[in-house]
């Protein structure tokens, strides 16, 4: 089968030494056994994410944005853009469909981006990895390379919001979002349908500017997993992963709980399920280990 | 009052709806609001908001333009677009608020030292410098906004949680000594600061 190629936008949370690098080094192995070549867009920038809007305003944000299109544009033609991060696939597409949509803006984007040699036409799809693996894959083309299936987990999918919002993935509702509890179920492992917080909102950048508000957010998220008997959260977002794992600490200080929730990505999943290594499906990079699996990773 | 402030009030006189419309992204939007309040009931920080969206929109209409820029309402958006997916008048919701945040931001007239604010503005200014966001130094810069004896208690404070990060390596000390950036850092610059004088010329900003 030829290798399916996508120009790759990690993202900074991606980076090595940064808070999602997991998410990348098991993306890496998954993709290798779908045969999908990620190339990396050369010289990509920040996205802005979403706390952006504060000091940059539109066309800025626009601008930054258009750059990275442009460079996939450029360097990589005829090749969607893939993210792993919803924060950059949103901003990414955003830009994309604003400037298709507002010629003014095209023009204008195109004005900040002629000073530094690039332009854009317009014609890169923003896509986000799950979007890729479920359209592009298949859920039978995902279930294909599984060697080790993860039977009896019982798993929370935590679809959080900008994975499933504003855009989503297409014929998937936006209040009960099905594709990640059949992800989880493709590499053999229990989705816990009544988890009820599938798509609540973690606090996103509100976890450092408000933490108590957001707090309260992730207590309900880990709470309501615990009630519905998981044994771990699962989720697409980087963010939704940071902020629900490493914050169980605090909660667990401040009001008592003793949270010790352990909170992955699909990728991880898939790395393991695949017969990936412990470090392959960057299971050393928790704060809350998620012991079952990387049991079933070591066995 | 800012120049910019001034400058907006003497064009605009009382029809705030129409600054809004003019100068906020997606303002173009806020009169199709029908109060139905949906946004509001969506919202997962929906009662941290003394006037919630739909409020914000009769207030723009009202004329309310002092209570609207100074409030800190907007400020509590999380952007999880879920009153976007649900407004019955497909309102983009998040992105006028987004807007309506930045433009009182501009003006000077947001709530001073609003926590969502300072963090926007602490982390716009860390991305463009280098390209990328260097998580390091973002969140060193965020303990500090208050000054270096409430920085270190906030540290402190949060050890525990960075020091959880750096032992499973997803927080490198080594970004401290420049860490990861773009190769055309300057050009970021360079672009960045050309959208902002085209958006600034468009929106009436004098700066």
């Amino acid at each position: 089968m030829a290798k399916k190629n996508y120009a790759f936008y990690p993202g900074c949370s991606s980076q090595k030494g940064a808070s999602a690098s997991n998410f990348v080094t098991s993306i890496g192995v998954v993709c290798d056994k779908l045969d999908i070549q990620l190339n990396e867009i050369p010289d990509w920038n920040c996205c802005g994410a979403s706390i952006g809007y504060g000091e940059g305003g539109e066309l800025p944000r626009l601008a930054i944005n258009a750059r990275n299109l442009a460079l996939a544009e450029q360097h990589l033609p005829g090749q969607d853009m893939v993210s792993g991060c919803p924060a950059c696939w949103l901003a990414s597409r955003e830009t994309a469909e604003r400037l298709h949509e507002f010629g003014n803006l095209m023009t204008e984007t195109n004005q900040a981006l002629k000073e530094v040699g690039l332009n854009f036409k317009g014609t890169v799809k923003a896509r986000h990895m799950v979007e890729v693996l479920i359209e592009d894959v298949g859920f039978a083309g995902m279930k294909a390379p599984v060697v080790k299936t993860l039977q009896g987990l019982k798993i929370a999918g935590y679809v959080g919001c900008q994975t499933n919002r504003p855009f989503g993935i297409a014929g998937e509702s936006f209040e009960n979002p099905q594709y990640l509890d059949r992800m989880i179920e493709t590499v053999g492992a229990e989705a816990v349908s009544s988890f009820d917080q599938k798509v609540t909102c973690c606090g996103g950048a509100l976890a450092f500017s408000e933490p108590e508000k957001a707090q309260k957010q992730i207590r309900d998220i880990v709470e309501s997993a615990y009630d519905h008997g998981a044994e771990m959260i699962v989720t697409p977002c980087q963010l939704c992963q940071a902020n629900v794992e490493i914050y169980q600490s605090e909660i667990n200080k401040k009001q008592g709980t003793k949270f010790a929730m352990p909170v992955v990505y699909y990728s991880q999943l898939m790395t393991v399920a695949y017969g990936g290594s412990l470090k392959q499906a960057g299971l050393d990079g928790h704060v809350i280990q998620p012991k079952k699996l990387q049991d079933i990773a070591k066995g | 009052m800012s120049e910019q402030n001034q400058q907006a009030v003497a064009r605009y006189h009382n029809n705030f709806l129409k600054e809004v419309e003019e100068r906020v992204e997606d303002g173009n939007w806020v009169k199709m609001c029908m109060q139905c309040g949906v946004c509001a009931g969506s919202c997962p920080l929906g009662n941290a908001w003394a006037h919630p969206p739909q409020e914000i929109f009769m207030m723009i209409r009202a004329g309310k333009r002092e209570e609207v820029l100074t409030s800190d309402s907007m400020w509590m958006c999380t952007s999880c677009y879920n009153c976007i997916v649900r407004c019955p008048r497909k309102l983009p919701i998040t992105h006028i608020m987004h807007g309506l945040a930045h433009y009182a931001h501009r003006l000077g007239m947001a709530p001073k030292g609003q926590p969502t604010r300072v963090v926007a503005k602490l982390f716009w200014d860390n991305l463009v410098k280098t390209g990328r966001v260097n998580e390091l130094k973002f969140s060193l810069a965020m303990y500090f906004k208050d000054g270096f004896v409430q920085g270190i208690k906030n540290s402190l404070a949060m050890q525990g949680v960075g020091l959880g990060l750096m032992k499973a390596k997803r927080l490198s000390p080594m970004e401290m000594l420049g860490g990861h950036k773009c190769k055309g850092s300057a050009d970021i610059r360079k672009m960045v600061a050309k959208a902002r004088e085209i958006e600034d010329r468009k929106k009436g900003f004098a700066s």
